[in-house]
């Protein structure tokens, strides 16, 4: 008993045909569109990649590149198949084609299905990538004069700036480094050798901040030093003061970010995929009506098409035959072959 | 005197020279037209006018993007003398929409000589109007130059009204300036209005931030005579992120105030330019963008135009004519360009004064342009 069997007569094919070419090249739209989403989200991670200490993983892009790549080309070749479909001639040159095709088309969904997985779950290791980057560049960001990290003080700035954050969890992470760096120091000033001194590291610690964590809609002039001392300036209690600086964590603020992309990536990948699904179940009803002709010399008999031959279960058991006759194909010993033959048959 | 039969490609409209012709009665830029050199002008006149279509949406959504991006800067701008130029656009662009549709339809329709004497009366108004806007394409880049001056004292302006407001962020009306001069001055990476010591003529710290029982304070307030607390240092929005060093915001002319700090040979802590000049340059640049792309949408306009009057004129000559295959003359104006300006100043006065009352002059005046155009 074949799998949702469908008749067709000619006219029915021939709209068959006529829409599925038009969702094929939809289809090779949409793998143009994965393929620029790939391209983009590598362009996003390249631009922050100093926050992330440089090593993050390229991986999800560049399948998204190789997958959106490879559904054009499928999507091409099913839409030739298609247009030339109507045609007995042309299409037999394709005939014997098109079952591998429809195997390499399912092969396919299913990548597009692991990547699209991929694309949400990708979303822990660029957390902990980006913890361990932005506390590594909190600790450069003093070093304008070393080569190699003197940009980190103007990346990281423009990061505070431009995703309206401050520091890795909080702004409290900069009270526990020196961001200033010694050459700026007044090392005969008896303050600054005290704070130095007060610490084991020898380190100039202080409650203070750099401007870029300032927050634009504070309606005062930002307080940038001295943050926890509430006698150091007017009217100022920092329990209760919210809009001078960022609240927000430099790192949950990219998480966010890159999260909310992320999870479009994979929903649009989700929606390409039931496109693909859609055109392979189209093509398998075209080429099984096309085969199974009344009259193979008469084009407008009718015919039918299924999805598949025999029911789910007889298919499956068919193709791990084929599996296991090919595996044991290789074997040495011939005997055996010939007795799991008789078995399965 | 340029009398010659112009025997050139359909689409060289090189000749876009408007010589003007002394004395003849020759039409300008006369070019033969057989049956074969009419369809394809028709073909090719339906390809252009949907270019040309095209061409006047890109126009219309330039105007609109500066008009989006004068709106959002609408803050800092004391007068909106600049509107002119994108509104221009934008309304141009609506019109070579509409131009180039009645293009198309009239070409449709020239290949049928029935069809195409009902379009016979609206041509002469129609190219009279699409001149108009087509020329107000170059209105609008000349005065997205001429303009400059007044874009710049409108920012002058704005700019100080916005550093005198900046600490009324209690005073509703202006509670935003702060936040729009401080996100101004980070994105275009600018200071002040002219440069930074425009800050240091303005009490930017609202009085609510001042501890009036400080000595300090009340001295700094005293030593002024509007009794405002004014002071050498500039807001956070000021510094550059690309300076080596943590910003110095305070004290900016106090060498002794910083650590290994020269005030005169400083030049990475803060923005160097001021926000006028980022904003004319920004601005400027927008409209050296679209002055070019304007330009070329104008050379497609034109030929459009020129090319439908050729189609017009070789059309009405085959009027009452039986074979439609005979070979006619197309032309730009029928006669020389002073006869036809008098003649549309006759055809004007007379459109005039047929809402006049009293008849008397009518004669009178008619009879001075006929002297002119005799001589």
């Amino acid at each position: 008993m074949a799998l949702l069997k469908v008749k067709f007569d000619l006219k029915k094919r021939v709209k068959l045909a006529q829409g599925l070419w038009l969702l094929y090249w939809l289809a090779v739209m949409a793998g143009i569109f994965v393929f620029s989403m790939g391209l983009f989200f590598k362009v996003e991670l390249r631009k922050r990649s100093e926050m992330m200490d440089n090593n993050e993983s390229h991986f999800v892009p560049n399948l998204l590149i190789l997958a959106g790549l490879a559904a054009c080309g499928l999507n091409a070749f099913g839409g030739k198949v298609c247009h030339d479909s109507l045609d007995a001639t042309k299409f037999a040159k394709w005939k014997p084609m098109v079952k591998t095709y429809l195997c390499g088309c399912f092969g396919f969904n299913v990548l597009l299905f692991i990547t699209a997985l991929l694309c949400f779950t990708m979303q822990f290791s660029l957390y902990f990538a980006l913890a361990e980057g932005l506390k590594n560049g909190m600790k450069f960001y003093r070093d304008t004069d070393t080569p190699g990290r003197c940009f980190m003080k103007r990346t990281l700035d423009m990061t505070q700036i431009e995703f309206r954050c401050c520091g890795n969890n909080n702004f409290r992470d900069w009270f526990e480094i020196q961001w200033i760096s010694n050459r700026y120091l007044d090392f005969s000033s008896d303050e600054v050798k005290d704070r130095v001194l007060s610490n084991v590291e020898g380190k100039f610690l202080m409650d203070s901040v750099p401007f870029s964590c300032c927050n634009p809609g504070s309606p005062r002039p930002c307080i940038q030093h001295h943050l926890t001392n509430n006698s150091a300036h007017y009217d100022y209690d920092h329990h209760t003061e919210e809009l001078n600086i960022w609240t927000r964590g430099c790192r949950e603020a990219l998480v966010s970010y890159y999260g909310g992309m992320m999870n479009s990536i994979g929903a649009l990948v989700f929606l390409v995929i039931c496109l693909e699904v859609a055109v392979m179940v189209g093509l398998q009803y075209l080429t099984t009506s096309l085969d199974t002709l009344a009259n193979p010399e008469d084009p407008e008999s009718e015919s039918e098409g299924w999805l598949l031959e025999k029911t789910v279960k007889e298919t499956v058991a068919d193709v791990m035959a084929k599996i296991k006759s090919l595996v044991k194909g290789n074997q040495v010993e011939g005997a055996e072959g010939e007795q799991a033959v008789a078995t399965v048959s | 005197m340029l009398c010659q039969n112009i025997h050139c490609g359909l689409f060289e409209f090189c000749c876009f020279n408007w010589i003007i012709i002394s004395g003849g009665t020759m039409a300008v830029l006369k070019i033969k037209f057989s049956f074969q050199r009419r369809v394809h002008l028709a073909q090719g006149l339906w390809l252009l006018s949907w270019v040309a279509m095209f061409s006047g949406g890109v126009t219309f959504c330039m105007g609109l993007f500066l008009k989006m991006e004068l709106l959002r800067r609408a803050e800092v701008m004391h007068t909106t003398d600049i509107h002119v130029v994108p509104n221009l656009l934008m309304v141009v662009g609506l019109a070579s929409v509409g131009i180039n549709l009645f293009a198309g339809r009239v070409c449709q329709d020239s290949m049928d000589s029935t069809r195409f004497t009902q379009w016979k009366n609206v041509m002469i108004p129609y190219f009279g109007v699409s001149l108009f806007f087509t020329s107000m394409l170059i209105v609008a880049m000349a005065l997205s130059y001429a303009l400059q001056p007044n874009l710049e004292e409108s920012l002058k302006v704005g700019l100080k009204n916005g550093i005198r407001f900046y600490k009324d962020t209690d005073t509703p009306g202006r509670c935003f300036q702060k936040e729009t001069i401080d996100r101004l001055q980070v994105e275009f990476r600018c200071c002040g209005n002219t440069n930074f010591k425009d800050w240091f003529e303005v009490q930017w710290i609202s009085n609510r931030y001042l501890d009036f029982t400080s000595k300090e304070v009340n001295d700094r307030v005293r030593s002024n005579v509007d009794g405002r607390y004014l002071m050498d240092g500039v807001p956070f929005s000021c510094c550059n992120p690309a300076s080596p060093r943590p910003c110095i915001q305070e004290h900016l002319t106090d060498n002794s105030a910083h650590f290994n700090y020269d005030y005169h040979s400083e030049e990475l802590n803060l923005h160097n330019r001021g926000c006028r000049e980022a904003l004319v340059n920004y601005f400027m640049g927008l409209m050296n963008t679209i002055g070019p792309c304007v330009l070329s949408v104008f050379f497609v306009q034109m030929s459009v135009l020129a090319s439908l009057r050729y189609l017009q004129t070789a059309m009405a000559a085959l009027e009452g004519q039986e074979n439609v295959e005979v070979e006619t003359e197309g032309y730009i104006l029928e006669k020389g360009v002073k006869e036809t300006l008098n003649e549309a100043k006759e055809t004007l006065k007379k459109l005039l004064q047929l809402g006049q009352v009293d008849a008397e002059p009518a004669p009178g005046d008619a009879e001075a342009a006929e002297g002119k155009a005799a001589s």
